[in-house]
């Protein structure tokens, strides 16, 4: 199995419009959405759904105001501030760990499991597909991004597909850490701009601490000429190869408004830049 | 007033927005900017900020002291995210997987895990344009943004303006950036990623019990459904910036619009009088 992930720090530099572009480019893979905070990529694909269910990520703690005598030794240990000075809980703060069931005399809290989100597996027009979406206001996105790629890398088995291309999450915290892990080499996707640049040097810090090869990929690489330049040199010093530029293409976005990926529009300046990119992939055994 | 700016998808505009108000409303009203995109804090590279103050976000991790541990397992049997295990008769503790909690001190028979602190992140603070500052940055390699920001949230004064850069997505670290705010603004643009991930984060809002408001980014770029989607859901579009050249090489070189642009300003003060009307 050989597994690629597009990370880019930055929220909305293109990973999703270069994951959606591989679907196309790539024969036998099995498509993989780890962003479960804003899963986009279903939406270029048209997916029909093979298998789907709830998933139980973490337990929240539940207080039976019968029984609760009102000490507040719940208050004490609790270090997520999710115990309220009239001892109510918050759910949105409490991580679920239970040390006030543990501490409660009287048994009055208990813990709950939690259904934090949605996992599918599908068929889609551009290849079997694997994604999940986190629900309003639950946390434990990392979870699900490791319950997501387990999934994929069933129905790969089961498909006897032998390779994974995986879209990530924005920032460099816990869903990325968890979809990083254990893939085979990272496509970074940047922008030239200031926040592109300092973005890109925190996430290449993180997918090296987690020993994995990088390769850059800039974005709308003519919107600043010379942040595109401050990007290749810190790329050059970074010894972070770049696979290739793509330019600002209004045609991406229209691909992307009429539900296709941006290479489908074979016209296109962006789409021919993508095509290199991707053949550069190949080249180099990134893929 | 408490104003988060957020939104779901990544790279619409947060910073944007939640700088150029920011700036825009600092000579009328006293204003504080909190950066809680810890994972990718980028606002300093347009505010500038002259930092007083640095101090440390730590969580606190067990370790346990194999000469006092039996392997009874019950900080195993305890903990709800595997972060402890007893392997071969020894305690072994997953950092990046632990919350810091502390159950497992507590249950453990023999007293044999202590608790040492280990560094998160930080909270820098000072001053930017004339305004307070403060931003929280996460340790590369760290899975846990959600300490630093509730840190991060601790220094928002009474009586300001506070304006909250937000991280993207809807998951925890959104969640405390959002939470307790007197107003979500959201950020996004007329593309269906745009309108798939702002669904996802008025969803968030909503839960949070937190009022929505919508600035729309490189306004012109797709369709009209972002504002159709606010009008059937009732959500006030506040603010429509066009998408322009101009405005992204700026954007690009860190330059803020309202520094730059007579007009902007007004109509970033102009926002600021319409989130008046939605707040009250």
């Amino acid at each position: 199995m050989r597994s690629i992930l597009f990370l880019s720090g930055k929220g909305g530099t293109g990973k999703t419009t270069l994951a959606g572009a591989f679907a196309v480019l790539a024969q036998d893979k099995v498509l993989v959405d780890c962003d479960v905070d804003a899963a986009n990529l279903h939406l270029l694909l048209d997916p029909t759904v093979i298998d789907e269910g709830a998933y139980e990520g973490s337990k929240t703690a539940i207080k039976n105001d019968d029984l609760c005598t009102a000490c507040g030794k719940c208050r004490e240990v609790c270090r997520f501030h999710a115990i309220g000075e009239d001892l109510s809980i918050d759910s949105y703060l409490c991580e679920g760990c239970g040390a006030c069931a543990h501490v409660c005399p009287v048994g009055a809290i208990t813990l709950r499991p939690q259904v934090s989100g949605r996992w599918m597996t599908a068929k889609t027009r551009l290849g079997p597909l694997a994604s999940a979406e986190l629900d309003p206001g639950e946390e434990t996105s990392g979870k699900l991004v490791m319950h997501v790629k387990q999934r994929a890398n069933a129905l790969a088995e089961e498909l006897g597909i032998e390779r994974l291309v995986i879209d990530g999450a924005p920032g460099i915290g816990c869903p990325v850490i968890a979809s990083v892990t254990g893939v085979d080499a990272v496509i970074l996707v940047t922008e030239p701009t200031l926040s592109g640049l300092h973005d890109l040097e925190r996430i290449l810090g993180v997918v090296r601490h987690f020993g994995i090869p990088a390769h850059l990929v800039i974005n709308k690489a003519d919107l600043s000429t010379a942040l595109a330049e401050r990007v290749r040199a810190f790329a050059e010093e970074s010894g972070l190869p770049i696979l290739g530029e793509i330019p600002f293409d209004r045609r991406v976005t229209e691909a992307m408004v009429a539900g296709r990926s941006a290479v489908e529009d074979d016209e296109s300046a962006a789409s021919k830049a993508i095509v290199g990119i991707f053949e550069a992939c190949v080249e180099k055994g990134v893929l | 007033m408490r104003i988060t700016v957020a939104s779901g998808k990544g790279g619409t505009g947060k910073t944007t927005v939640a700088v150029n108000l920011a700036l825009a409303c600092a000579d009328q009203q006293l204003t504080q900017f909190l950066d809680c995109d810890v994972e990718e804090p980028n606002a300093h590279l347009f505010l500038e900020p002259r930092i007083e103050q640095k101090r440390s976000v730590k969580k606190l991790l067990p370790r346990v002291d194999a000469s006092l541990c039996d392997s009874c397992g019950a900080c195993a049997k305890a903990c709800e995210f595997n972060a402890i295990a007893v392997i071969g008769g020894r305690g072994l503790v997953y950092d990046e997987l632990c919350h810091g909690c502390g159950l497992c001190t507590m249950v453990c028979p023999k007293g044999a895990i202590e608790e040492v602190p280990h560094e998160l992140g930080v909270i820098e603070s000072g001053t930017a344009r004339g305004f307070a500052f403060a931003h929280g940055v996460l340790n590369i390699g760290e899975a846990m943004a959600t300490p630093v920001i509730h840190d991060l949230k601790t220094e928002a004064k009474a009586d300001h303006l506070v304006v909250i850069d937000a991280p993207p997505g809807t998951g925890c670290p959104a969640i405390a950036a959002i939470h307790g705010a007197d107003l979500a603004l959201l950020v996004t643009e007329p593309t269906p990623f745009g309108l798939h991930d702002l669904t996802a984060a008025v969803g968030v809002a909503r839960v949070l019990e937190v009022p929505v408001a919508v600035v729309i980014n490189r306004d012109g770029i797709g369709d009209d459904r972002i504002e159709r989607y606010c009008e059937d859901e009732g959500i006030p579009v506040l603010l429509k910036i066009p998408f322009d050249r101009e405005i992204a090489s700026l954007y690009a070189e860190g330059k803020p619009l309202v520094e730059s642009s007579e007009v902007w300003r007004e109509r970033y003060r102009e926002l600021y009088r319409r989130i008046r009307e939605v707040v009250s």
